[in-house]
């Protein structure tokens, strides 16, 4: 029976460079302090953390695959499940709400025919609340997959924000 | 997923929230316009010009690591990032002879629900943290320093890597810098969405990479923090306000601000206001005057109450509020704290048990699950604070409120159980007629752990009560999933 290829081999470039520049801010006992950079990685380039995100990640760090999953469970923009190709989180938290932030939401999950927490039928956006993004005075805000923040979202904005992301994120045949 | 869409337009610029011109006295925000943030600007605003001081060579120049913290006690200049602990003690706590690593960690970990000054701090000028950061790492003798930079703004952690890659090009960060035998490296880090992580010591297990739950204190980060090794946490604003003590002498930062309360302190003023944005301002200026930079109230409201100090702060009304100095002395003498320095501005068409309700579930959602008091008890308390929204309260639920948080507050490992507490003792002590009011017109009283009828404020959050009902009050229960699979 041959061995297993190793998991290494599975990492692309730009994620094997990104790993190994995170790594580098640690000394070599504190390796997996890298783990919550890595597997930002890993989501923005598969859209959510599987199990074998999880075996790469624990292979680069040398840490038992478990003490990452629980740092998948843990942090909450970690996506255990697939999402929409577009991630829009919306806060909802007080300072927000006091600002639309709430209405912000329901509007998003109008427009885009989702109950919040839920996925389009075309796979093309999730719609979640958040808790504080930091950025209370631009209220109401809106994190895009993790990277962009968006901020000052009245529904007119709104619209034009899923007008221009649905643009770059046409549907793709099944 | 897909590349990044370019979304600029749709992005905030700063011109609101920073670049406004209503700061006064700035230090920290003096000069930006959004576009200087890179190190050349920084260098002709003056910029390392402090770190340049302490490090310049020969007899009787530069300045030893005991003259720094002598200068920094001498200022006044207290935590920025909640507590309000004297920045000069805390760095004397580190034991500068201690043989091996050491650790510098700054918490820009900015989730306090009414704060977005370390945003704009570091996205706007990086390199006055950078300095602040260099120059109290010398005075503790620490080698290595790390900024652990909130997950959810991505975008100012990418910033932050480029200005640190300028400051170490310039050679103000690496081996033997400016001529001296000091060598000092700094990087970034980054959380993914965990409130809890701002706890310094849920923090540096975060950095470890480990799920962000506090560690119990003592041992303090001083003697054992990360990896085990001396270790100082400081907010980010605390860092920025060095430089310009350094250069200008603690003394003339004192004297800006008030006894005890040295400098100026960015407020994040939001909510309820016409110009929601940052602030700069002397400690000790009254809350009127900040209130009116922020535009006042909207048109035709009241102010009605005030969470001075970010969302864990107790809840003031108007009119103690009106009376205020924002200083961390004045508020805490109020009854509530100055913390992050979040105002949280609330106008007279607030329900404020249903503010409440909202912060209720925050903390219930962000409790890290460490501590039975916390688990349990901010579950209960957003259950109850929800049913009374609701009108199914029972007049008992005001004292069982008060009870349950009691029983929180103190008997957590970190203040995160407190920060849950207060707010609701606060919210009852202000406002019990609007808690009273809607427990009188309530329909049939239902247990703690039914769910009432849909929440008119937000029905996702009675969706996500529901799996929170049986004691799993917990992250893992509150996860997407699990709210999916209640939903109809």
């Amino acid at each position: 029976m041959n061995a297993p290829a190793p998991k290494a081999a599975m990492l692309s470039e730009a994620a094997a460079r990104a790993f190994a520049r995170e790594i580098a801010k640690y000394p070599p006992e504190g390796k997996a302090s890298a783990v919550i950079a890595c597997l930002a990685v890993l989501q923005e380039e598969h859209g959510f953390i599987s199990q074998e995100s999880e075996e790469l990640v624990a292979e680069a760090l040398d840490m038992p695959v478990i003490a990452v999953h629980e740092v998948t469970t843990f942090y909450n923009m970690f996506n255990q499940v697939p999402v929409g190709r577009v991630k829009l989180n919306v806060c909802t938290n007080l300072p927000c709400q006091l600002r639309g932030g709430q209405h912000a939401l329901e509007h998003l999950c109008a427009s885009l025919g989702v109950a919040e927490g839920g996925t389009t039928v075309d796979r093309a956006f999730t719609v979640q609340k958040a808790e504080c993004l930091g950025a209370c005075a631009d209220a109401p805000v809106v994190l895009v997959n993790d990277r962009q923040m968006v901020s000052f979202m009245n529904d007119a904005r709104l619209d034009e924000l899923v007008a221009v992301l649905r643009e770059a994120n046409p549907a793709r045949p099944a | 997923m897909n590349a990044r869409v370019d979304l600029s337009r749709f992005q905030a610029t700063g011109l609101e929230t920073c670049f406004h011109g209503r700061h006064i006295q700035p230090q920290i925000y003096a000069g930006l316009d959004g576009k200087n943030w890179r190190l050349k600007d920084y260098e002709a605003r003056g910029g390392y010009r402090a770190w340049r001081k302490i490090l310049e060579q020969g007899e009787g120049r530069g300045m030893t690591p005991e003259q720094v913290i002598a200068e920094v006690k001498a200022s006044s200049l207290r935590g920025r990032g909640g507590a309000g602990f004297p920045t000069g003690l805390k760095w004397s706590f580190m034991p500068r002879q201690f043989p091996g690593a050491k650790y510098l960690v700054c918490n820009s970990d900015e989730g306090e629900p009414g704060t977005c000054k370390d945003r704009d701090l570091l996205m706007f000028n990086p390199h006055i943290v950078i300095e602040g950061m260099a120059i109290a790492a010398y005075a503790m003798g620490v080698n290595v320093a790390y900024n652990y930079i909130h997950g959810e703004i991505f975008e100012v952690y990418e910033r932050f890597e480029e200005a640190l890659e300028e400051a170490r090009a310039a050679g103000y960060l690496g081996d033997a810098i400016l001529g001296s035998k000091w060598n000092f490296q700094l990087h970034a880090c980054h959380g993914f969405g965990a409130y809890i992580c701002g706890e310094e010591t849920a923090l540096l297990e975060s950095l470890e990479g480990k799920k962000g739950q506090p560690r119990f204190k003592p041992p303090f980060p001083a003697s054992y923090g990360l990896y085990g090794k001396p270790t100082t946490v400081n907010n980010t604003e605390t860092f920025a306000a060095v430089p310009w003590i350094i250069v200008n002498g603690g003394q003339a930062y004192l004297d800006i601000g008030k006894p005890n309360n040295g400098g100026t302190k960015i407020f994040s003023v939001v909510g309820d206001v016409q110009k929601p944005g940052n602030y700069e301002v002397p400690l000790g200026t009254p809350f009127t005057k900040l209130l009116e930079l922020a535009g006042g109230v909207p048109e035709g409201r009241t102010l009605k109450a005030v969470i001075p100090g970010g969302s864990s702060a107790p809840v003031l009304p108007a009119s103690i509020m009106n009376e205020l100095t924002m200083d961390y002395d004045a508020i805490a003498k109020a009854g509530s704290m100055l913390g992050s320095g979040a105002v949280i501005v609330m106008d007279d068409s607030r329900s404020m048990v249903h503010s409440l309700l909202r912060l209720s579930y925050f903390y219930m959602h962000e409790s890290c699950g460490q501590c039975t008091p916390c688990r349990e008890g901010t579950g209960w308390l957003y259950r109850m604070v929800e049913r009374i929204a609701n009108g199914q309260g029972r007049m008992q639920d005001i004292d069982l409120l008060n009870s349950v948080s009691d029983n929180i507050q103190g008997r957590t490992i970190c203040a995160l159980g407190d920060a849950a507490a207060m707010p609701v003792r606060a919210m009852i002590k202000h406002f019990k007629d609007e808690f009273v009011a809607l427990i009188e017109k309530n329909a049939a009283p239902v247990h703690a752990g039914k769910i009432g009828p849909a929440d008119s404020i937000n029905p996702a959050l009675t969706a996500a009560a529901a799996t929170l009902q049986y004691g799993m009050a917990t992250r893992a229960a509150a996860s997407p999933e699990h709210r999916q699979a209640v939903k109809p």
